[in-house]
């Protein structure tokens, strides 16, 4: 069964019609301020990018409901398969923008110790937030496969495996979805429709009317869901949660978003996007149709979210700040974790790679932005 | 002659080549409107139509694959991989299908296509936007693997690509292609596919070398200049099919030979010239051949510094051949 028009839970005027997200006051609140937190980590990164700090970042804008709705219906135990455009799923979760921040640097106390690109997180705790790989799709079928396991140990573990529209056409997602529809898997999938895989639109992504209709190649429910709409991306994420850990096997949701920002900061977007699409989608920000539900219900006051706002704003400083001051990784970190143990000829590379610096001096560390 | 950096030189390459040919298609990710990623093929679809230069969707096992299709049925593909990184998606059909579709044909089906794609370190891209994998596809009978270091080369071996009867990945070396400006000659011309190019002359070491690694070499045999070591610096340009003949001649000049790619040393394309080497000019050899490679570990981001191949490595080996 594939659902085409989008679920909507909040109205225009912040009403709910009488649904209950089972949060509480303070959940709300969390859910409120983890999408301030993910702007103003994306307005830090920005500064840094463009001050030559970082090389790289990943804009969220426009995408935070679907991430922090999504999010929000898995536990601390389940296992989570993100994308690179995944910060609320992180935040939410309590993993700390400091974390976060070592990776935007690659220093020393970044968990994958520096070896990989700005925004390719990995984290096992608080949740297993898995380290994101930039091939695209190669995730999924890894997702039905960490599914599996947990089915064959009879746990009650539910997998989230996100994407793209662009992650539609991977291999990977075919593969992933075609394997969790006959396996049952306890997976969801989470298909954050924004418009664009960089420069491609999604008319020349895929022929399908949306992304959520291919669910039933694959023997599974296709849900649509406003993904501007916390609580609707909460919903449908949570049904779809249920039914995993009920052993009714995987479904795909895609959520209807905006990239609201370029693919990264290194990228154009005026060149390619029409000004129609972010005239339209800007006036559908999900922050703000987040905060007229809190007000509606009572839970917010008008005007609170400046201050919000600068917490937050401080609290990503800071920890760009601590990351900045943080030593970079040691040269022994190039040889180590290829394997578990260090193999003699790895051995030797490295202890060749510090001798030659006692002799020579060290090597230029240069420039490197990264064009995209 | 106009002066291009390498990147123009490609565009200009395609631009030359789509002129003359009709069939001369360019496409893949974001090559369309936004011109490509590092923006080598901007301009192609405005020139040539959206027929002629176009986006594909996310998947690099499409591109190849369909690239394969119109040139057994006679279009001249000219698919565009964003990142190395990304091409092995498509390594089915490029190692098991395009290479070996003349071959298992009998002669009957030919597969005239050209994969760009830019490889290489040096901008920060971590592991997954700075692999060197020449050595994967030049363990394949059926292809050319060819890469270019100067503007100059840049277009003669793209458009030798293009018009060549087999497939050709093309590998450019990203890290050059905004710092290296060159004389590039305004019309059509080619640059010959299995022919090594003499980058400055020597008579006491001979370093081997291609794309990005080219410049890197050439300061170190400056700087070996300066202690009174001659270095010969070869770039091969084409690794597949290789100019044997050419790499004997010119190991057997120096009797010293160092082989330099940015790729990891354990099965590099280093081993191949060091066995042809050591099995057919080993009598000529005063020194044990030196390889100057990345490390055998996948690419760092922070340290990536440490881990390519630098003037300074390169010339403890030109120095260590040379003192033997
Ligand atoms: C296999 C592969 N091909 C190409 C790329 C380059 N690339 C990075 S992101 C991207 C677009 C992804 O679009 P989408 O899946 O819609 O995700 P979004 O960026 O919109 O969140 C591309 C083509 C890649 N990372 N991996
Ligand atoms: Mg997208």
């Amino acid at each position: 069964m594939t659902t085409m028009e989008p679920l909507t839970v909040i109205a225009e005027d912040g009403a709910t019609n009488g649904y209950d997200p089972g949060l509480s006051e303070e959940e709300l609140l969390h859910c409120y301020r983890t999408m301030l937190r993910v702007r103003a980590f994306d307005e830090i990164c920005l500064k840094l990018q463009r001050s030559g700090r970082i090389g790289f970042s990943i804009p969220n804008l426009g995408i935070e409901a679907t991430q922090v709705g999504g999010a929000s219906a898995f536990k601390k135990s389940d296992w989570l398969f993100p994308s690179y455009r995944d910060f609320g799923m992180a935040l939410f979760h309590g993993v700390t923008p400091l974390d976060m921040m070592h990776n935007m640097y690659g220093n020393g106390l970044d968990t994958s110790k520096g070896r990989q690109m700005p925004v390719h997180f990995s984290f096992v705790d608080p949740i297993h937030f898995v380290s994101i790989s930039s091939p695209i799709g190669t995730h999924i079928p890894q997702a039905v496969g960490a599914a599996y396991a947990a089915q064959v140990r009879g746990e009650d573990t539910a997998v989230l495996a996100s994407f793209g529209d662009g992650g539609t056409s991977s291999l990977g997602f075919h593969s992933g979805l075609n394997f969790a529809g006959v396996w049952k898997s306890p997976v969801v999938f989470l298909c954050q429709n924004n418009g664009w895989a960089i420069s491609c639109p999604i008319e020349e992504q895929s022929a399908t009317d949306g992304f959520a209709v291919k669910a039933q190649a694959y023997g599974m429910p296709g849900v649509v869901v406003d993904g501007n709409d916390l609580l609707a991306v909460r919903k449908v994420t949570l049904e779809a949660v249920e039914r995993a850990r009920n052993g009714d096997g995987p479904t795909l949701i895609e959520a209807k978003t905006f990239r609201m920002g370029g693919h990264s900061t290194s990228d154009d977007p005026y060149k390619y996007v029409p000004a129609e699409q972010y005239e339209e989608w800007g006036k559908k920000d999900p922050v703000d149709r987040f905060e007229r539900f809190l007000e509606a219900s009572g839970l917010w006051k008008k005007g609170g979210r400046d201050e919000l706002y600068a917490e937050a704003l401080a609290e990503m400083s800071a920890a760009a700040a601590k990351a900045q001051s943080t030593k970079a990784p040691g040269l022994e970190t190039i040889f180590s974790d290829v394997y578990a143990d260090v193999p003699a000829h790895l051995r030797s590379q490295g202890e060749f790679l510090f001798e030659l610096g006692k002799r020579r001096g060290d090597a230029d560390a240069g420039g490197g932005e990264f064009p995209l | 002659m106009v002066t291009l950096t390498l990147l123009q030189a490609l565009t200009d390459g395609m631009k030359t080549a789509m002129r003359k040919d009709e069939s001369v298609l360019v496409f893949g990710e974001d090559v369309g409107k936004r011109g490509g990623v590092f923006l080598t093929t901007e301009g192609l679809q405005e020139e040539f139509s959206k027929q002629r230069c176009f986006d594909t969707p996310l998947s690099e096992d499409g591109i190849v694959g369909a690239a394969i299709g119109m040139a057994m049925n006679g279009m001249r593909p000219v698919a565009e991989i964003q990142f190395q990184d990304f091409i092995f998606p498509a390594f089915d059909q490029i190692v098991s299908e395009a290479a070996k579709l003349r071959y298992r044909s009998g002669g009957q089906y030919t597969c005239p296509l050209v994969i760009r794609t830019p490889y290489g370190g040096g901008i920060r891209g971590g592991l997954y936007h700075s692999q060197s994998g020449e050595a994967y596809f030049c363990h394949t009978p059926g292809l050319k693997v060819v890469i270019p270091s100067t503007p100059h080369d840049a277009k003669g071996l793209l458009i030798a690509a293009i018009e060549d009867p087999d497939p050709v990945l093309f590998l450019e070396p990203k890290a050059l292609y905004r710092s290296v400006k060159g004389e590039v000659p305004e019309e059509h011309y080619t640059v010959d596919l299995s022919t090594l190019r003499e980058v400055q002359s020597g008579s006491d070491v001979t370093v081997f070398c291609y794309g990005a690694m080219v410049p890197i070499v050439t300061k170190a045999a400056n700087r070996a200049e300066e202690n009174g070591i001659k270095t010969c610096v070869v770039d091969l340009r084409t690794l597949l099919p290789l100019d044997e003949e050419g790499v004997l001649e010119f190991a057997k000049k120096t009797g010293r030979v160092v082989v330099v790619h940015e790729a990891p040393r354990f099965c590099g394309f280093g081993a191949e010239i060091s066995a042809l080497i050591a099995e057919n000019a080993i009598e000529y050899m005063e020194a044990p051949i030196a390889r100057v490679t990345g490390f055998d570990t996948p690419f760092p981001n922070t340290l990536e510094h440490h881990y390519m191949p630098d003037d300074r490595r390169v010339l403890d080996a030109i120095e260590h051949v040379f003192n033997y």
